[in-house]
């Protein structure tokens, strides 16, 4: 078991530094695989580890973008000026400045989300189930409208950021590093996570919270660290995307509230909720299916897209990973009381 | 001997319907206090309003001198008043192990410890507690899948692994078979004496709380009528009428 799991492992992360050196027609395509694989985790963690559904993590990822891109700016040029200028002015900035501006843009992305997500999850925490869920999306909604009429970050024509200094296949090579690179990273650390106390503790509120609340276990301090170690993550894979898309917009790239932020919601429930690898195997899923379909469907892309989470939803609720563990539970450790009378008198001797 | 938990003069009411009427009752440290009444008396709107589930209209209640009635249920858990529920509840989804290392008194951990995994002392307390409710032979099943009397021993079991103080018991036999019960009795009074812990348990099975407690309080419609020795308690009259309906 110990080999296989080094080996499954092993060729995992083997694929992981071949892929695009391999397949090097599709390394934005890979690109945007981890970035699918990433946000899938991080909302994995609320809605499959703690029984939040958040469907507002895509606020994050857009204000990622837009805060990678403000700090980045402002390194080196006004913001006011340089998103007013519409091609007036060209502002130049050198190798130097640029990767200044891309490493500080992207954990300042993560440093931001995350304590943002301190201050509505205090908002928001209070609400429960579908509430939950509503009031969050509409954060993502409402904040991008707003960002969309704010002309200092550019209001509804977006920012448009300097381009990688190099060559252009490099420059790919380049950015899916950083996704593959925040995705290793994130599964590496919920890898551990899962197995702590603090795992165990999140679990408890998503199976029982008033019961987790009676037996004293600090909730509210609980959902805050999960939501925000989630949205750190987001918020640098929001910073990423800001400046391998060069130009970005607030409502359709950047709060994607259908898009992206529907997406990775779909990607785990068809790779299993509350799992370690289902948002993964998900993620790969759809995203495989989402490409198959947008270049031989199209047209009806949306349509097999729609047939696919109706399939998922009404016969795959666990998924992937849920469906393993009812067919083969043996294989997860597993094990279910079969016979009931005969096994209570035995407590009781 | 000094009292643990403190009731004074405390009323509940549900909009117009009173629950609780100016309940006075304490219960002394290190001992098994019984509370009794018929359905829809009060007690587990009494026991909601100890632990913290809803602000009481009036009244106080103390815990080890401590003012609690205006602290919320996760605070008041972890000063070391535990209750159990008299719908049980536990993670179905989990083994009977991880519920028991959820149990863990978070009151005694620091957040950072939070993120160190379960040490082995841990894995043999839960393994000795689980024991001694004699679900060792099921620690590896998964909750939801034991009988509604195993789930309740699980329960008591979780209740114990997390150290408490006192112990409030919402109907601790209800469900179980008679068999067993006899099981359980022995096992609360073991709890109380070696493990320390004073309890303060609602109870219908009359023979149980009458072999259980030292001092019981019975309530009806929302006010206390009687208090006393077991013996006296069960002789009372007002509460043989109680209980069968005259008044």
């Amino acid at each position: 078991m110990k080999t296989r799991k080094l080996i499954l492992y092993g060729a995992a992360l083997l694929f992981t530094l071949l892929a695009p050196f391999v397949m090097p027609d599709f390394k934005t395509q890979l690109a945007t695989l981890w970035l699918m694989i990433i946000v899938a985790l991080t909302w994995d963690m609320t809605g499959g580890q703690m029984g939040y559904n958040s469907l507002g993590n895509i606020f994050f990822y857009g204000t990622g973008m837009y805060v990678a891109a403000v700090i980045c700016i402002a390194l080196t040029h006004d913001v006011g000026e340089y998103t007013n200028a519409f091609g007036d002015h060209v502002y130049r900035f050198t190798d130097a400045q640029y990767f200044t501006g891309v490493a500080l843009g992207i954990l300042g992305a993560g440093v931001f989300c995350s304590v943002t997500a301190l201050i509505i999850g205090y908002l928001t925490f209070g609400l429960r189930g579908p509430y939950f869920a509503i009031g969050t999306l509409g954060v993502a909604i409402a904040a991008g409208e707003l960002v969309s009429n704010w002309d200092w970050v550019g209001g509804g024509q977006g920012i448009s950021l300097p381009v990688f200094p190099y060559d252009l296949e490099q420059g790919k090579i380049f950015f899916y590093a950083l996704f593959a690179a925040t995705g290793t990273v994130i599964f590496i650390f919920l890898r551990w996570l899962y197995t702590t106390r603090f795992g165990a503790a999140i679990n408890a509120i998503r199976d029982d919270e008033e019961k987790a609340e009676a037996m004293g276990i600090h909730t509210l301090r609980y959902k805050l660290t999960t939501w925000s170690i989630a949205a750190f993550f987001v918020g640098v894979a929001g910073g990423i995307s800001a400046f391998q898309l060069i130009h970005f917009e607030p409502l359709e790239t950047a709060y994607q509230t259908i898009n992206l932020g529907i997406f990775m919601v779909v990607c785990v429930l068809l790779g299993g909720k509350g799992t370690l690898w289902g948002p993964v195997i998900g993620a790969i899923v759809f995203h495989l299916f989402k490409e198959v379909t947008w270049n031989y469907l199209l047209g009806w892309q949306w349509v097999a897209l729609g047939a696919l989470i109706v399939v998922t939803v009404v016969y795959f609720r666990d998924g992937i990973m849920g469906w393993l563990m009812h067919v083969r539970p043996e294989w997860f450790g597993i094990r279910v009381e079969k016979k009931t009378g005969e096994a209570m008198q035995e407590a009781g001797a | 001997m000094s009292a643990i938990i403190e009731i004074r003069d405390v009323s509940k009411a549900y909009g117009g319907v009173v629950a609780n009427k100016d309940i006075t009752l304490s219960v002394q440290q290190g001992a098994i206090t019984g509370l009794i009444g018929p359905n829809g008396s009060g007690k587990t709107t009494l026991f909601n309003s100890v632990v913290g589930y809803h602000p009481i209209d009036s009244g106080s209640i103390q815990f080890e001198g401590k003012e609690i009635s205006r602290i919320h249920v996760q605070e008041i858990a972890r000063l070391g008043l535990i209750r159990t529920f008299q719908q049980t509840r536990i993670y179905k989804a989990m083994n009977c192990v991880e519920n028991m290392l959820i149990s863990l008194p978070h009151r005694k951990m620091r957040f950072l410890e939070s993120f160190s995994r379960n040490s082995t002392a841990d894995y043999e307390n839960a393994d000795r507690l689980l024991d001694f409710v004699g679900l060792y032979e099921k620690r590896f099943l998964k909750a939801g899948s034991l009988s509604f009397g195993q789930q309740k021993l699980l329960e008591f079991a979780m209740a114990l692994m997390n150290e408490p103080k006192a112990l409030l018991l919402d109907e601790p036999t209800a469900g179980i078979n008679p068999t067993l019960i006899n099981g359980l009795i022995d096992r609360l009074l073991r709890a109380n004496r070696e493990f320390g812990i004073t309890l303060f348990v609602i109870e219908h099975n009359m023979r149980v709380i009458m072999n259980l407690a030292q001092k019981i309080y019975c309530l009806a419609h929302g006010e206390l009528l009687a208090e006393g020795e077991p013996e006296a308690v069960q002789n009372d009259q007002r509460v043989i009428d109680a209980y069968l309906g005259a008044h």
